[in-house]
């Protein structure tokens, strides 16, 4: 089992960030490898359990199942039901807790999953600086001084 | 009564051990929060004990007692509460979490807690504990910690605090016994030296040796033995301009001194780690990556299908040397003492020779016909017939090593008979040159990445090193032995 984890502070309250992070259908939004993405059988996008089905800039199709999703703690969980990347039992948190020093957003994003040991380096490089980092500053450019 | 619940959090520009390293010190708050007057620990104990208690007075007159109750080194946090206080807080739990912000070296620090108040003093408490004491607390701590850390202003950094550390300290020379785990401080870096946080340090023959009187030059009674360890920076005195506390580090030189988990020591012959080299494969490599490297790279050089003969095949040396040799051609033939280690060895070794009885000779001869063009060899004078019996003319032999005891006096001419050459290396004059040591750190590390070897690490408490020798002695371990802190 790997682990990856990324953490950023944005330049926002909490409760922006969450506004734009919170909407399990929203990635083509804000995230800059996204392309686009629907939520299979027309759940609402908030609904724990549903699925959104998404491809990725370069192609790829990936379907991710929400787990949990909570306001209070300005957390989401999920896990790839599908994938090209080759991973198994990944199982990502993306998590925000307020700076109270600055009104601005402490962002950590992490996720567990089994691989190829030949392909840990490479994966751990991609998700955690493609995946999370990029997440992040696309989120910083998006959200800062406002 | 319903309890208030609050929190405060801010980034502090330091990194998250730096932070850590005063924050996990429960009696450190004297230092840096400017609301305190003077504190202490109880009762003599250590304060990063769970459970320990600080008695301290406020600078308006107050006076509290607070408890540890819980303290991770792992996750960077701590939980504390009240015992007795002149402010009227009651049922008080209060938490200190510290997080990295990865995307540069900043630390995340959130404090929160839960208490109740006596009717109408909700307000007033509330506004005491988050700014009074959570606020004020960030500001005087981010003072403590000398930022904003200017380049230039580096020097000075050093915050002058004594920091709690335990060490193994070898009582007299004799067996495993002799070593015990005792409290003794880390003194702040002085000129050319780094404080470090240590994680996992490398256990080596030598240390055994150290401890038993073979080696007595390199460590007193009274001293603390290792030269291998893993570690983060926490601070650096004046004069060291190629570290910042933070820095992942690693080292394999005397003087004595790596059985602990605070150190203190010059910054010379620190090596920068990757990340891709973890804290304990650094542990398990710096000494014996290194001892590999020079062996196979610059004392001899293998030739494509040459048949070598490695000792202890499944030990922490041998396995490298033999995983090393096997990526770089040579034919390997592995001496183990048991036909467990001998199963291991199979996985990187042509031929593997189970010599409980000391006898592998006769056996490397039927595999070879006329012997092997290079020993790499720790056992020493015990093997020394075998050994020469084994080598082909011409050969070379490394010993590296007398884990089967002291070598006696060797005669040139005996070495005539064959044409050896015999290599006695010492590892340290290999890595005195600064950029030799450099390089070699450095294929140490790419060959771990490319998986040529594939260290298999023993973990043992920093307080059980005893234990640790004990088992090393009598050959019970197999890999790298990393004693974690």
């Amino acid at each position: 089992m790997i682990r990856v984890y990324s953490s950023s502070v944005i330049d926002a309250p909490a409760d922006r960030v969450w506004e734009v992070v919170r909407d399990f259908n929203g990635l083509p939004d804000w995230h800059p490898l996204i392309a686009d993405s629907r939520i299979e059988g027309g759940l609402a996008a908030d609904r724990v359990g549903c699925i959104r089905n998404f491809r990725t800039r370069d192609g790829g199709l990936i379907r991710e199942q929400l787990l949990t999703l909570s306001d209070y703690d300005y957390e989401c969980t999920y896990a790839i039901l599908e994938s090209p990347m080759g991973v198994d039992n990944y199982v990502a948190t993306l998590k925000l807790t307020p700076i109270t020093d600055g009104n601005r957003t402490f962002a950590e994003w992490s996720a567990e999953f089994d691989c190829d040991e030949a392909r840990e380096r490479e994966l751990s490089q991609v998700i955690g600086q493609g995946v999370f980092q990029g997440g992040f500053d696309a989120l910083k450019r998006r959200l800062a001084g406002r | 009564m319903g309890l208030q619940r609050i929190m405060r959090s801010t980034v502090i520009d330091a990194p998250i051990e730096r932070v850590w390293a005063v924050l996990r010190d429960f009696n450190s708050h004297a230092q840096w929060h400017p609301a305190i007057a003077d504190s202490r620990i109880e009762d003599g104990r250590r304060p990063d004990e769970v459970g320990c208690v600080r008695a301290f007075r406020l600078k308006d007159g107050g006076a509290l007692r607070e408890q540890l109750i819980l303290l991770s080194d792992r996750d960077h946090r701590l939980s504390y509460s009240i015992l007795d206080s002149t402010v009227p807080l009651q049922r008080y739990v209060a938490h200190v979490e510290l997080k990295p912000v990865t995307d540069g070296r900043r630390t995340f620090f959130r404090w929160h807690s839960t208490f109740g108040t006596p009717r109408g003093q909700e307000r007033e408490l509330a506004v005491l504990v988050a700014q009074g004491v959570y606020e004020a607390g960030f500001k005087g701590l981010k003072q403590h910690l000398g930022q904003p850390v200017a380049t230039s202003s580096r020097a000075a950094l050093p915050s002058g605090t004594v920091l709690p550390a335990q060490v193994i300290v070898l009582n007299g020379r004799g067996g495993p016994e002799q070593l015990k785990l005792v409290d003794r401080p880390a003194a702040p870096p002085g000129h050319g030296e780094v404080r470090l946080r240590q994680t996992a340090i490398g256990l080596n023959f030598i240390d055994v040796y150290v401890r038993n009187g073979q080696y007595a030059g390199l460590l007193e009674p009274g001293g603390v033995p290792g030269f291998e360890a893993a570690a983060t920076v926490l601070d650096i005195g004046p004069g060291v301009s190629h570290l910042l506390p933070g820095d992942r580090v690693a080292y394999a030189c005397p003087p004595a001194g790596a059985y602990a988990n605070v150190r203190t020591m010059s910054a010379e012959q620190l090596i920068a780690l990757p990340p891709h080299v973890s804290d304990e494969q650094a542990a398990a490599l710096a000494l014996k990556g290194m001892t590999a490297e020079y062996c196979l790279h610059r004392l001899h050089r293998i030739e494509r299908d040459e048949p070598i003969l490695v000792h202890a095949a499944a030990g922490a040396l041998g396995m490298l040397v033999a995983q090393w040799a096997k990526a770089l051609g040579a034919f390997v033939i592995g001496t183990v003492g048991s036909e467990d280690k001998a199963r291991r060895a199979r996985a990187y070794c042509d031929r593997v020779i189970v010599a409980s009885d000391g006898r592998f000779a006769e056996a490397v001869l039927q595999i070879t016909r006329h012997g092997v063009r290079l020993i790499v060899d720790g056992l020493g004078e015990r093997a020394r017939e075998e050994n020469f019996a084994a080598l082909a003319p011409t050969g070379h032999w490394i010993s590296v090593g007398q884990a089967g005891g002291k070598w006696a006096p060797v005669e040139a001419e005996w070495l005539t008979r064959k044409s050896v050459t015999l290599s006695r290396p010492v590892i340290f004059h290999y890595t005195a040159d600064a950029a030799r040591r450099e390089a070699m750190a450095r294929r140490v590390f790419d060959a771990l990445r490319d998986g040529i070897l594939q260290p298999a690490v023993t973990r043992y408490a920093l307080g059980a090193a005893a234990q640790a020798h004990a088992d090393l002695e009598a050959r019970r371990t197999t890999g790298q032995v990393v004693l974690v802190a």
